[in-house]
């Protein structure tokens, strides 16, 4: 990057940035995305951290060897009660706390993986993490994550400093490398202090004095952060409330996603968010229908049904996947939990989705098919679903190098 | 008087450096100095300390410590770099009488967890067992599979996942007089403003980041559950902050007995699986028979975090095994007066190996013969060698010094003060390229620029609640592999601008309960000179000259409001300038 550049931004950007800061003549961003441009295509993950219990999200209630597993944590088969699972098909069923997702599913938006992973055996939570990041199972050394490599590999379809984004305080390793990628726990604090007592120029100063800073990833961060805080100061989360009914619980989640979006439906120029959501590493006391894990399952099921319903017509240029680490132990251990395990649960929603179907290469529970005789094995790799989503929705079609090594045996169907 | 401190100072040192020198303690510290081609300033009353022993002072204090306060880096250089850090490594010899004042308006800092479950009971009470949680809390401190009242059910929905703790209570006593608001989250306020004033007050610095380092190393979640809120602190104080200079084996034995260990990774429930052979009384209580059995969380972080690595060469198996040692292992009267305890009822009495190594002491043998085994393993000496160094050298130390430390470590049978002796003897940590070669993480960012703007803080909760927007919130990091000490887990975006923010709220006073006189800071420089300003002010606030953009930068801000606003130099002019530098690309690095 040449310091020309750098300064000839600067200084094209900057008064818009003063005067925002100042508490906003709404002096629009230095290139807006020209109105009726086609909407932009915005896939956003969810990653569930901490390994979530697939077997309780989508619960196989066909299978006798699932609840002889489980004698005190299983979700009771369709029909069986009021917290019975939610009938999805002959095999599987949905736990009643995702009920949320419901109206989602009915309408062919929504679809479920089973039986997914990665093809390492890994139960670190930080190295499988890492490796669905780095999209690199096995492999530490990779630098970059896999989303920002789709990214520069589906080409740029017009100038944005904040294509890619973060819903979090600090960049998730998914989406660090090349391509411009940013991070901020919420619209409202992005942005540069101003208001009393400082002068309207506090954020211009910020902005050349990161630009000759001798730390070189203080100097590159800060360059693409002040176009993104310009970028993104324009945005009036206000102007932008909830559509269709849409309740976003008040958790976390709820409002990264209600977050979420607002900066689509504003145009920001996004095309990838990234968010997580924790607590679902349920060693003890998991519980069943009701109880810990169906606290977490209430807010994911609630808010993603919510941000669906916000978005409504947009959801057709939306697609949402969620993705955890690793699944949990088909028997449950001597605590009423469950230890870290193999195979679990993504889910799809919107775009192309072919929704209303749980797409699963199912083995069963039984012992002989467990991996390594306690876990569910893993006979989709997570890889094959983002790459097919990637290639559908991101039109990325050169997936060698956004995931290397790895191509699908065959195509899933799961999208487009 | 100066004289005469120094002198003091130097006889303190001499009594030091003699009575650890079996350790092979600050001699070897001293030895590098004499050997570095600049010296560090020899302790002549009144001498002004040379430039490099100015720097080689903020070094050490921006590394053993939260960087310098006014002045103190000219102290430090005048009475010897290595005589600070002998006196750094002995901190019961430092008095602390300030601080320790300051921190008597907490008093749930001293209390026992039995006082602190009386004192500051959870918000509905529930009928209380006599043996109780043990099988009714979950990991949300909330009743699980219990049908619960419609009402609580709602409640949880409203707000998964966050205890009642969740907001930050001002710290001390309770908003209300009455015993009423004495909530539980108070003792998260309180714990969590001891350690930023104790970064920012205590003459024992290098204590305080060891105790940061060695609590991020052995992670407990405050808000797993009200038991982990209960136990935390008094976890910091007896079984984290007294061995932080002692062994490796009896820091690693007190958290692995410390019932928010214990509680965090779920080992005081883990038992014998049925089927396995459990000692003796083993049976005798069916009240207990539904959930009983093994649960493997402690045993892998102990093995992947703990000890020998995540790439420390162990199996799924081993993991087990691990486990199955530890079994028994647990917490007595967890929901009243928690306390370890041994239950053989509970032990998996069967073999086990793990590593290769069979563990056949027998009962609680087992689990103290694991620890033995793993404190001693080279994986483990490797381990820890890496994180210390990425800790005080750089976020990817030379490989020589690692190996150098990991082999004192196993010489020493894991004696920690010996390997923070090498370490800070090492070449590699006073070389050019290992100074401000380190980002400072948020906690880090905030007592520094305290300390180095000579600010006080009461304790209030909205620095904390700063430190939390910065990335970091204190004794909240989930997941236990504690926080990354590298530069990308903090360099980012939104980071960037939350820190930039900070420095200037924190100079515009706009931080409840942190006072900063700015003024002091420019020293003599006149506010008309705004050359002279900027320069008293760099000194000050980053050490050393700033790069010329952000000279320039801050000059023409100054300039700029000068000209347009006043005849007279503006009063917003001296923080501006102050909470520029503090978010200043430089004052990021330490």
């Amino acid at each position: 990057m040449s310091t020309m550049n750098l300064s000839r931004r600067s200084f094209l950007g900057l008064s818009a940035l003063g005067v925002a800061s100042l508490g906003g003549v709404g002096l629009a961003f230095a290139k807006p995305p020209a109105a009726g441009a086609g909407k932009r295509k915005v896939l956003c993950v969810i990653f569930q951290r901490g390994a979530v219990d697939g077997l309780s999200m989508v619960v196989p209630w066909a299978d006798k060897a699932y609840y002889a597993a489980r004698p005190s944590i299983a979700i009771g088969a369709p029909g069986s009660g009021k917290d019975a699972a939610i009938k999805l098909d002959e095999r599987f069923g949905l736990h009643p706390a995702l009920d949320g997702l419901m109206p989602h599913w009915s309408s062919g938006k929504l679809a479920l993986v089973h039986a997914v992973g990665s093809p390492l055996a890994t139960r670190s939570h930080f190295d499988a993490q890492d490796y669905v990041e780095s999209g690199t199972p096995g492999v530490k050394s990779t630098e970059d994550g896999f989303l920002n490599r789709a990214l520069e590999a589906a080409g740029e379809r017009e100038q944005s400093p904040v294509r890619a984004i973060g819903l979090s305080p600090n960049l998730p390793r998914i989406l660090s490398g090349g391509a411009a990628a940013v991070a901020f726990a919420s619209i409202q604090e992005f942005r540069v202090a101003g208001g009393k007592g400082t002068a309207p120029s506090t954020a211009r100063s910020f902005e050349e004095m990161y630009a000759s800073a001798v730390d070189e990833a203080l100097r590159t961060t800060a360059a693409s952060t002040f176009d993104a805080v310009q970028r993104i100061s324009s945005i009036k989360p206000g102007s932008y409330p909830e559509q269709n009914g849409a309740k976003y619980p008040g958790s976390p989640l709820g409002k990264r996603l209600r977050q979420m979006s607002q900066l689509i439906q504003a145009d920001a120029g996004v095309e990838v968010l990234v968010t997580d959501c924790g607590g679902w590493d349920t060693h003890a006391a998991q519980g069943s229908a009701k109880g810990q894990l169906a606290t977490r399952l209430r807010d994911l099921g609630d808010s993603v049904g919510a941000f669906a319903t916000d978005l409504k017509d947009r959801l057709d240029d939306v697609c949402v996947v969620t993705v955890t680490e690793f699944g949990r132990t088909v028997k449950e251990n001597g605590t009423g939990g469950t230890d870290h395990g193999h195979g679990s649960v993504m889910m799809v929603l919107g775009g192309k989705t072919r929704g209303r179907k749980v797409h699963a290469r199912w083995k069963g529970l039984a012992e002989g098919e467990l991996f390594e005789g306690r876990d569910l094995a893993v006979t989709t790799d997570h890889r094959a679903v983002f790459g097919e989503v990637l290639r559908g929705h991101l039109g990325v079609q050169d997936l060698a190098g956004v995931f290397p090594g790895f191509s699908a045996a065959e195509r899933l169907g799961i999208y487009g | 008087m100066l004289a005469r401190r120094t002198l003091s100072r130097i006889m303190l040192l001499a009594a030091l450096a003699g009575c650890s020198a079996s350790s092979g303690g600050p001699t070897a510290a001293a030895r590098d100095a004499a050997a570095a081609p600049v010296p560090s300033a020899t302790p002549i009353a009144d001498a002004a300390p040379d430039a490099e022993a100015v720097a080689r002072a903020h070094h050490a204090l921006d590394r053993l410590g939260f960087g310098a306060r006014p002045g103190e880096a000219e102290r430090v250089a005048r009475e010897g770099v290595d005589a600070w850090i002998a006196r750094q490594m002995q901190p019961a010899t430092l008095p602390d009488a300030q601080l320790e004042e300051a921190l008597r308006a907490l008093p749930s800092l001293s209390m026992s967890m039995k006082e602190l479950i009386t004192a500051y009971p959870k918000p509905k009470p529930m009928p209380a067992k006599p043996d109780g949680a043990a099988e009714g809390d979950d990991a949300k401190g909330r009743k699980p599979a219990a049908p619960a009242a419609p009402s609580k059910a709602k409640k949880a929905k409203a707000r998964p996942g966050e205890l009642d703790m969740d907001r930050i209570e001002k710290p001390g006593v309770p908003a209300a007089k009455e015993d009423a608001g004495k909530k539980p989250r108070q003792i998260l306020a309180d714990l969590s403003a001891q350690k930023v004033m104790r970064a920012v007050q205590s003459e024992r610095q290098l204590q305080e980041v060891l105790v940061d380092f060695w609590f991020n190393h052995f992670n407990v979640f405050a808000r797993k559950s009200q038991q982990t809120l209960y136990t935390l602190g008094d976890y910091e104080r007896t079984a984290i902050r007294p061995n932080v200079f002692g062994k490796f084996r009896d820091l690693l034995g007190a958290t692995a007995q410390h019932p928010a260990m214990l509680f965090y990774l779920d080992n005081y429930r883990s038992a014998a699986e049925q089927g396995a052979t459990a000692g003796a009384g083993a049976g005798k209580k069916p009240a207990k028979a539904k959930a009983r059995g093994l649960n493997e969380n402690y045993g892998r972080e102990l093995l992947e975090l703990h000890t020998v690595g995540v790439d420390g060469g162990y199996s799924q198996d081993d993991v087990r095994q691990a486990a199955r040692a530890l079994t028994g292992w647990t917490v007595n009267e967890p929901a009243a007066d928690p306390a370890f305890v041994f239950r053989p009822a509970m032990h998996d009495t069967g073999a086990k190996t793990v590593l290769g190594t069979a563990l056949d002491r027998g009962g609680k043998g087992d689990g103290e013969q694991l620890l033995d085994l793993l404190a001693r393993r080279p994986e483990t000496a490797r381990f820890v060698a890496r994180k210390l160094a990425q800790r005080f050298v750089s976020d990817a130390p030379p490989q020589p010094l690692v190996d150098r430390l990991a082999e004192t470590f196993t010489r020493t049978d894991g004696d920690l003060r010996a390997v923070y002796t090498a370490l800070f003897a090492s070449p590699e940590m006073w070389a050019p390229e290992a100074r401000t070669a380190k980002t400072r993480k948020p906690f880090e960012l905030a007592a520094s620029a305290l300390r180095a703007t000579g600010a006080s803080y009461d304790g209030s909760p909205q620095l904390v609640g700063r430190i939390e927007r910065l990335g970091e919130p204190l004794y909240r990091c989930q997941p236990p592999t504690g926080y990354k000490d590298t530069a990308d887990a903090w360099v980012s975006t939104g980071a960037l601008v939350s820190r930039i923010n900070f420095g200037i709220d924190l100079a515009a006073g706009k931080i409840q309960g942190v006072k900063m006189d700015t003024r002091p800071l420019a020293g003599s420089a006149s506010l008309d000179d705004s050359e002279a300003l900027v320069d008293a002010l760099s000194a000050a606030l980053l050490h050393r000259a700033p790069s010329a953009g952000t000279r320039a930068t801050i000059l023409a801000a100054l300039k700029k409001d000068d000209a347009v606003d006043y005849q007279e130099p503006s009063p917003t002019q001296l923080p501006q300038a102050v909470g520029l530098l503090l978010g200043s690309p430089e004052f990021q690095k330490r």
